[in-house]
């Protein structure tokens, strides 16, 4: 028996005798989403402890879930964009532009969902280009020419909307428009609702007195929320575009010098960004049944907040989207999650900046921690 | 047709280059022949134009006139990619890595070696790890772990892991701009040993400095560069390293410049 063990050992690739054995926390401090992990238990302990028993049911933790999905599909693309070295302060407006922009083809025009969802996202991609094309030739900081179209999105949804309208900056009816179209299970509405029902007959879930469930189903968002969680970081590991969205933000002269295509790198980072705000455009359009020009407000510096605490550089060149997805949870739990406490609902603001200032402090250190100590 | 061999053709061959940038004349007629096997050193003090004639050949600036030969066939280069395609690798004195990035990521980046089929095609990270550590071994440095981030890395180590990567990836010519000037003396010995273990492999090597030590101890040929001309091209043989220094600071011998500063300097 020992024998055996022995021959095993001896048989596998000889361990290097100068590797120094990285204790298995050492490797996890380096991670970048360490901070946003740790936030997210902590403020899953405080609210055990101080918010009332039905933040935790099922039915409370998709209330704070959907609005963190939702923020977190930003802050997904937002924190990618990031790590490549750029911000887009258009996000928030894109989601109204995008909200629009499904909406009038359907309303307006009659056109069917696909055709409007192709008009949506071409806009989107269109925007993506012609920003990061600015960012990318004249050298300006991303921060200033996004910053621009914070602005020309938003007026330009408010005029495409009273056109529209004839006036108004709602547009109504878009549910209507869109009839039952088969893409609305993806993209409205609640998922899994059929095992939702089947969970109830079994008694899993809360029900109401019909024997239907209280929770019908996943929001779609979550999916979405999760779904795009993966891939990111999948892309942004383990393959080569993500080596070089890394190296884009690192270091973009070094990167450019051995052949990254830099500048197509954060074009797509840029049209990534102005999609995912028109994914959330388009659901919240699609749920609601309505697009106003005012949707999306903020949402911009939250998506990068939720980005920072989950651990991106503003330096670019670091960070992860597994940690912007905590952040994003973070987010959704202390805004949603302090309406089930006694604490006075402006706290929120005040516990965001400093959520905020304490990620970037801690981010700090990390860094010059994962430069090797110096 | 006269058939030429290889060895006779020089690996570049740079043909009277200019270069302007609006009104000001950086490169104002540069020749220069660099063969396999050989370390060329280009001397010259600051603002000799040696960033523009690096910049030049690596395909990040276009000459305004004049010719580059690359092993016979004229070549025009739109972006540093292209002259990496035909072999031309520059490893520069601080741009060359990205401290947050790890030693693998650094070692491939714009590289990368990938496996599967798309859309699942991604990057092979344990092969790449395997080789990062084997070809930084290669050169005598031991990586604990590929994974670390190059911050973590000495200067010397940084610069000869930049060489070590455009060694593996076929360059031809290696083009290194000062790679020894911010570094410590045990940090430039190895990265001169690297140097010479590169011309051993049959690489042409452009090696920059203005320190006529560092090039007289690793070069074969020597071109001196001032106002943006080359003064001319001297075998090893041919001058000595204070003839060098002399041609750099414009036919100023040290004797004339301490003469020119007084008796306190001139004494020390």
């Amino acid at each position: 028996m020992s024998e055996t063990t022995a021959s095993t050992a001896s048989a596998a690739p000889a361990a290097d005798e100068r590797l120094i054995k990285i204790p298995w926390y050492i490797k996890i401090l380096r991670r970048p989403e360490l901070g946003a992990m740790a936030g997210t238990v902590l403020v899953t302990l405080f609210f055990l402890f101080y918010a009332r028993e039905q933040m935790f049911t099922l039915g409370g933790m998709i209330s704070f879930l959907e609005p963190a999905a939702q923020l977190g599909i930003l802050a997904i693309a937002a924190a990618l964009l990031m790590i490549a070295g750029e911000f887009d302060l258009g996000v928030g407006s894109m989601i109204a532009f995008g909200g629009m922009m499904v909406g009038i083809p359907l309303v307006v025009w009659g056109w069917s969902l696909e055709l409007a969802l192709l008009m949506a996202f071409g806009f989107a991609i269109a925007v993506g280009i012609i920003s990061g094309t600015i960012v990318l030739r004249t050298h300006l900081p991303s921060f200033i020419v996004t910053l621009a179209f914070l602005f020309i999105l938003r007026g330009a949804t408010l005029i495409g909307l009273k056109w529209a309208t004839g006036g108004n900056t709602q547009l109504r009816g878009i549910q209507d428009a869109a009839g039952d179209h088969w893409l609305l299970d993806y993209l409205s509405g609640n998922a899994f609702e059929g095992a939702f029902v089947t969970f109830a007959e079994w008694g899993l879930i809360d029900t109401f007195k019909s024997g239907l469930p209280k929770v019908q189903g996943i929001p779609v968002e979550i999916i979405w929320f999760v779904l795009l969680t993966v891939l990111a970081t999948w892309v942004l590991l383990k393959t080569r575009f993500g080596n070089w969205i890394f190296a884009a933000g690192g270091d973009a002269v070094a990167a450019r010098n051995v052949g990254v295509p830099v500048a197509r790198v954060k074009i797509i980072m840029f049209c990534t960004t102005a999609c995912a705000a028109t994914l959330v455009g388009v659901m919240n359009a699609l749920d609601f049944g309505s697009t106003d020009a005012s949707r999306g407000l903020l949402k911009e510096f939250e998506a990068i907040i939720a980005a920072v605490i989950g651990g991106c550089l503003l330096t670019g060149g670091y960070g992860s989207a597994v940690g912007a997805f905590f952040g994003a949870i973070i987010f959704g739990m202390v805004s949603i999650g302090i309406t089930y406490t006694d604490i006075d609902q402006d706290m929120f603001k005040i516990f965001l900046g400093a959520m905020l200032l304490v990620a970037v402090l801690f981010n700090n250190f990390i860094r010059r921690k994962a430069m090797g100590g110096r | 047709m006269a058939t030429q061999s290889t060895s006779d053709v020089p690996l570049i061959d740079v043909r009277n280059v200019t270069k302007h940038f609006g009104s000001v004349i950086a490169l104002s007629g540069i020749s220069l022949q660099v063969n396999s096997g050989e370390v060329h050193c280009l001397l010259g003090d600051n603002g000799a134009g040696k960033s523009t004639l690096i910049k030049t050949l690596a395909g990040v600036h276009k000459p305004t006139t004049g010719e580059i030969h690359v092993e016979g066939k004229r070549v025009s280069f739109n972006s540093p990619r292209d002259a990496l395609d035909a072999g031309i690798a520059t490893v520069y004195q601080d741009l060359a890595m990205i401290p947050l990035m790890s030693v693998t990521r650094n070692f491939f980046m714009g590289r990368e070696i990938t496996k599967g089929i798309w859309p699942f095609r991604r990057f092979d990270l344990e092969r790449a790890n395997a080789i990062a550590k084997e070809e930084m071994k290669k050169i005598g440095i031991d990586v604990r772990e590929p994974e670390q981030s190059t911050g973590t890395l000495s200067g010397g180590e940084r610069q000869s892991l930049a060489i070590a990567r455009a060694v593996y990836f076929g360059a031809k010519l290696l083009i290194l701009d000062e790679p020894t000037s911010a570094l410590g003396v045990a940090q430039t010995t190895m990265v001169l040993k690297y140097t010479n273990l590169v011309r051993k492999r049959g690489l042409g090597v452009i090696f920059i400095t203005h320190n006529v030590r560092h090039a007289y101890a690793v070069g074969d040929k020597f071109t001196v560069l001032n106002r943006g001309q080359t003064l001319g091209t001297y075998a090893k043989g041919e001058i000595d390293m204070d003839a060098l220094q002399n041609m750099m600071a414009g036919g100023k011998t040290l004797e004339d410049l301490s003469a020119e500063l007084g008796d306190e300097v001139a004494t020390v």
